[in-house]
């Protein structure tokens, strides 16, 4: 069975709502209908699709190919607690009183584990949920936090274990460890060619594969284009020690710039070698990046850079690439 | 930095130098969002202010591995250590350390309590939770070393400016805030309620106001487990000599952040959800009245050259390429330019357009920032080529944000 419950984590500024939301429109792109859910209370999703902040409600964001559409919902712990309570309890008044005490913060954000219940709880809401018979979603996409706290986000019920022994949390924080420890749920890593981003995967991965937890593909974002081919660039790898050599390439690049008439020939064409040995370094040093990802996930997907800021035209584009990398792996 | 890749709205450049070399200046508070390099950019002030003749002490939160190695911050033991390798001939010198949040909190535990007491708040597996793992610890535990440390250098002289990097949050407004949420929680009165039952002689007006708790109570009971409930009473009953201390604590550090002498810098990146994380932080320094030194914005990508523009290159390149698949060997002995030069001179100018769009976006989204705060001084820092990995890197980074770009 096609895993139903995606979760995109990565490194905070990899571009993971970004991803989400290609890979929520590369789901829903044969007719699905896909739920994008934030937890962090940032209103990505809304800044990306250009629409006003999400309520604490299902809201449609975009239609996808063929029919398919994809729906957002911000998940906010507070609105969880509530819509919780009175499930539950039927609380009326108390409600009031358990905010004006403080008791709501301190089930929101001081006790330990409790606001990731709220949260992974209405996620793993969504995934059941069911409409005249079958799934409401065909797939439920979560932009998550970052690496650093993805396993003890989604491991909330070892993170409970120690505090809440009993009771209806300590059920449902079981419930929504037993999904995300199944072939249902997966979670992809995103991540840019840069070293502190790759190592962070890395330790992600050690730490939810340690929890049991399943890893998707690992997602290389903002793939830059390689301009010079195997022979150039080992050319400009030899330019850094060689003068002469380099003298003659600039020599070569001013005359077919002044030829194009182009301003300041001789000084642009030494420029733009310097531009192309830096760009060398920096493509040496992406090889060995992307080296480290295929060591993690041989069949890593890669997205391009996205030139000038993210629209939707962008994000079909991305869902494309994820379709066949992922979706269809 | 040349006139052409100056935003237009820049009206003053913020000079690093100036203020760090400015002695009444004692703390200097790094902040932005999240992925900035904000700690890279702490680290680099504090060299480069311990080489200008500050004695200058580091408090970092979570650095990267060789980051930390690059200062010999090998020793994590929560204390500041000398960095070495630091030229101290202008007379200053430079010690650096990496927060340990639990360590903190535990040693507030024991400066405050008996041994005993210690003992029993350290083994509450509620304290454990809420001093590994409470999102909000990071930043309270980062004010109070920060106060610590203020403490240190004013008692004893040991140093005389302290860069705060801040931590790593998704929000820059985390460090202002959430201290003050830890502490008004711990201090609060949801905390004293549940102690009550363990006071004696609680007033009357208490025992009503106690009958609604009890419906409160019983509420968490149920959906915790009673033992939650019952870690935090015993954790809150141990913490009873503190009351009082948290809230105040929290409210002496921000205090101190107001004093003169200390002063902010926000680090942002050419991106839009860090610049929009910067305008937050910005406000909120104004409606705080909290001094603000300017805005560092890291990881700029400069072309070296501007003589050419995005669209001249691009227009360039495919001129070149025309011709190569129109006549590639007439074209090459014509111009006495061999088709792999065309070739080499077509990727360059690719790759020339493409950095020349990608800077001058870059510039678009600062000049839209500072379009709305003309009077803070900014500076652009250009990207690295590599992470920092020697203290020789962490000085070139020095350079750039003083005096001017590194050779």
């Amino acid at each position: 069975m096609d895993p139903q419950l995606h979760v995109v984590t990565g490194k905070g500024g990899v571009g993971k709502t970004t991803v989400a939301a290609a890979l929520a429109l590369a789901l829903a792109s044969d007719g699905g209908r896909v739920l994008l859910a934030e937890v962090e209370g940032r209103q990505g999703l809304a800044q990306l699709f250009d629409v006003a902040p999400l309520p604490y409600a299902e809201v449609r964001l975009a239609p996808a190919p063929s029919g398919g559409e994809v729906v957002g919902l911000a998940i906010d712990p507070e609105a969880a607690l509530y819509e919780y309570l009175d499930l539950f309890y039927r609380l009326g008044p108390a409600g009031k009183l358990l905010r004006k005490v403080g008791a709501v913060d301190f089930a929101t954000t001081v006790a330990p584990g409790l606001r990731d219940v709220l949260l992974t709880g209405k996620i793993y809401e969504a995934v059941g949920q069911r409409r005249a018979g079958r799934q409401e979603y065909d797939a439920v996409v979560v932009d998550a936090p970052p690496t650093g706290r993805i396993t003890r986000f989604l491991n909330v019920g070892s993170e409970v274990s120690g505090l809440a022994k009993v009771g209806p949390i300590r059920a449902q924080a079981d419930a929504i460890t037993s999904l995300v420890k199944s072939s249902r749920a997966v979670v992809h890593v995103v991540t840019l060619l840069e070293e502190m981003p790759v190592q962070e995967t890395a330790d992600g991965i050690t730490e939810l594969e340690s929890a049991g937890i399943p890893i998707g593909r690992v997602i290389v974002n903002g793939m830059r284009t390689r301009w010079l081919d195997a022979a150039q660039r080992a050319q400009m790898a030899g330019l850094d020690s060689d003068a002469t050599a380099l003298k003659h390439h600039a020599a070569k690049t001013a005359a077919t710039l002044k030829h194009l008439g182009m301003a300041r020939p001789v000084g642009s064409a030494k420029s733009m070698l310097d531009e192309a040995i830096r760009h060398e370094a920096r493509l040496e040093q992406e090889d060995e990046q992307l080296a480290a990802v295929h060591a993690l996930d041989a069949r890593a997907a890669e997205l391009p850079w996205i030139d000038d800021g993210v629209d939707m035209a962008a994000l079909l584009e991305l869902a494309t690439t994820l379709r066949t990398a992922v979706v269809n792996a | 930095m040349s006139q052409a890749s100056t935003p237009d709205h820049v009206e003053h450049v913020l000079d690093v130098d100036a203020l760090i070399d400015d002695r009444s200046i004692r703390i200097l508070v790094c902040c932005g969002s999240g992925g900035v390099g904000k700690t890279t950019m702490s680290a680099a002030i504090g060299l480069r202010a311990a080489e200008r003749g500050r004695r200058a002490v580091v408090l970092t939160i979570d650095p990267a591995r060789r980051l930390a190695q690059s200062m010999g911050l090998v020793e994590l033991d929560n204390e500041p250590r000398r960095v070495a390798g630091v030229d101290g001939s202008a007379g200053g010198s430079l010690d650096a350390m990496a927060l340990d949040m639990k360590r903190t909190f535990d040693e507030i535990v024991e400066a405050h309590s008996d041994p005993e007491r210690t003992a029993a708040i350290l083994a509450n597996p509620f304290y454990q939770s809420l001093s590994s793992s409470f999102a909000g610890t990071q930043e309270y535990m980062a004010m109070e070393k920060l106060a610590q440390l203020s403490r240190q250098a004013q008692n004893e002289g040991t140093w005389d400016l302290i860069i705060v990097d801040t931590p790593p949050s998704r929000s820059a407004l985390d460090f202002l805030d959430a201290p003050e949420r830890l502490g008004s929680f711990l201090d609060g009165q949801f905390i004293r309620v549940l102690i009550v039952p363990s006071r004696k002689g609680a007033r009357a007006g208490l025992r009503v106001f106690n009958a609604g708790m009890g419906v409160v109570s019983g509420v968490l009971d149920r959906i915790l487990g009673a033992q939650v409930l019952e870690d935090v009473r015993t954790f809150a009953s141990s913490l009873d000599a503190m009351f009082g201390s948290f809230r105040e604590r929290a409210d002496a550090t921000y205090r101190m952040l107001k004093e003169p002498g200390t002063t902010f810098v926000v680090v942002s990146a050419p991106e839009p959800d860090a610049l929009r994380e910067a305008a937050y932080f910005v406000d909120r320094l104004s409606v705080d009245a909290l001094p603000l030194a300017g805005l560092l914005v890291n990881r700029v990508h400069r072309p070296l050259t501007t003589a050419i523009t995005a669209d001249a290159a691009a227009a360039g390149a495919e001129r070149i390429e025309a011709m190569l698949v129109a006549e590639p060997s007439a074209e090459a002995s014509a111009d006495d330019s061999p088709e792999d030069s065309l070739r080499l001179t077509s990727a360059m100018l690719r790759l020339h357009a493409e950095s020349a769009r990608r800077f001058q976006r870059e510039i678009r989204l600062v000049d839209r920032f500072t379009a709305g705060y003309e009077s803070i001084p900014v500076l652009l820092v250009d990207a690295l080529a590599q992470d920092v990995h020697d203290l020789e890197a962490l000085r070139r980074v020095g350079q750039m944000l003083g005096s001017g770009q590194p050779t």
